[in-house]
């Protein structure tokens, strides 16, 4: 298109105080959380809650609650991305980094380049190992010092707050690694494949 | 749920098209339908969405998803607005839009909360509030299509006042004894009002639904509380979660 129309008598009078250094390319800042997910909540209880890294069909390391929760905890205050347009500043997380988990499997390198992120309800979504190492991606069990409610993903999700939140896995119950990339869920269904939002990669194509 | 494939090349991008409003139909005291006339539309599915971009005189831009209420038959592109009290852009668009002015879209968006007449089993819509608009586009392809295959549609409102779609729906459902609308009122029913108040609950799901062995097809829209009340009820009810698809909203947007 050549000409962008301007909308007579739009103006903006919510955005203006925001930094625009902390909000990528059409998003908007709101201060409540909202829910999108394309089914119903899980309902996981914890005693029935494990969660695992995996090489193809092998578990590297498997934890059930008790054990995750004694896992080294770090927190995070971050601002996130919603590519619903949403962006919420200043999000506190706490839960246990992707550096750690491998730590605590002994490894000393990733060994593949990409995982898949497997959840409650069948949702998947890929997400390169490069965005998760050095402190970049985190599984999450804590939200402003309290549990994550169901809604917003709990017991246990993903944190990759610099690509667009559908990353940030809700219910994530394994991380499966893979030699080449796939599309997960959304991924598969129009959505971009890494979904940076600060280049608005929020469909295929973008 | 898993949808799981090989990375594929990138498709061509979702390009921003200009959109003129043809008609502005008032649907309640605060909710618009905009119908759009865009040039180049390459169609879309019941269920699906758009990204609008407004553009101020000083640069700046905002963008929100809305979801289509017209079917792929029709000319024009719906979108049906609800003014959100302290929003950005839905009071602009309810209150200061005249029909021939202009705004950018691009999609359609969303492959997973579709349905078509192509899709088998009996399908069940509950919308709460303007979570009706994708639903509607469904009921209206149905229509178009003089599908027979059993519908409902449970529909919550806070009055009577605030049921968009109304008089449409009406008739829909009378001449069509294969769909079945049933509205609930949730805060304010006239004295003569027959209907269901109060919220969406177990009971009602059970005894107006369709019984987990037809395999309902299941789309919820409304309010992030109404879909997960409902989402949840219907679970335990029996009903597949895989069949359940649902769109939430608010209490952000606007």
């Amino acid at each position: 298109m050549n000409e962008t129309p301007i909308s007579r008598g739009f103006r903006s009078w919510r955005q203006e105080q925001i930094p625009k250094n902390r909000v990528p390319p059409g998003q908007y800042v709101t201060t409540d959380f909202p829910v999108l997910s394309a089914g119903p909540t899980p309902q996981t209880k914890l005693e029935d809650w494990n969660f695992a890294l995996e090489l193809g069909a092998s578990p590297l390391g498997s934890w059930n609650w008790a054990e995750f929760e004694s896992l080294p905890q770090t927190t995070i205050k971050i601002d996130i991305h919603c590519v619903t347009k949403w962006s919420k500043l200043d999000t506190t997380w706490q839960g246990v980094t992707f550096d750690d988990l491998l730590n605590t499997v002994g490894l000393a390198k990733p060994p593949a380049p990409y995982v898949m992120a497997h959840c409650d309800g069948g949702y998947t979504t890929n997400i390169p190992v490069a965005d998760l190492i050095g402190g970049k991606g985190m599984i999450v069990t804590r939200y402003e010092s309290l549990p994550i409610s169901p809604a917003h993903g709990g017991p246990a999700r993903v944190l990759v707050p610099h690509l667009y939140f559908w990353k940030s896995a809700k219910w994530v119950r394994s991380l499966r690694f893979m030699e080449q990339d796939q599309r997960g869920f959304w991924e598969s269904l129009g959505y971009h494949n890494y979904g940076d939002p600060w280049k608005e990669q929020r469909y295929d194509g973008d | 749920m898993t949808v799981t494939e090989t990375a594929t090349q990138p498709t061509p991008r979702l390009v921003w098209q200009l959109a003129q409003v043809r008609e502005i139909v008032v649907e309640t005291y605060r909710v618009k339908s905009l119908m759009l006339h865009v040039t180049n539309w390459q169609g879309h599915l019941p269920g699906q969405h758009v990204d609008l971009r407004l553009t101020a005189e000083s640069g700046y831009q905002a963008q929100r998803s809305y979801s289509i209420a017209s079917p792929p038959e029709d000319d024009l592109l719906t979108l049906t607005v609800e003014r959100v009290e302290g929003g950005e852009v839905s009071p602009y668009l309810v209150d200061d839009l005249r029909a021939g002015d202009q705004f950018e879209l691009r999609g359609p968006i969303g492959c997973y909360f579709v349905w078509t007449v192509a899709t088998h089993g009996p399908l069940w819509l509950l919308a709460g509030g303007s979570g009706i608009a994708p639903l509607m586009a469904m009921l209206r392809h149905r229509a178009r299509r003089k599908v027979r295959a059993p519908a409902l549609l449970l529909y919550s409102s806070r009055s009577l006042g605030d049921v968009i779609y109304r008089e449409e729906l009406d008739m829909m459902a009378r001449v069509d004894p294969d769909l079945r609308v049933v509205d609930i009122l949730t805060r304010k029913q006239p004295e003569t009002w027959m209907g269901h108040r109060g919220r969406i609950d177990k009971v009602l799901l059970a005894e107006a639904g369709f019984p987990p062995k037809q395999n309902p097809k299941i789309f919820v829209c409304g309010p992030t509380p109404f879909v997960e009340d409902i989402s949840r009820f219907l679970v335990e009810l029996g009903h597949d979660p895989l069949a359940i698809k649902t769109e939430r909203f608010g209490p952000s947007g606007g």
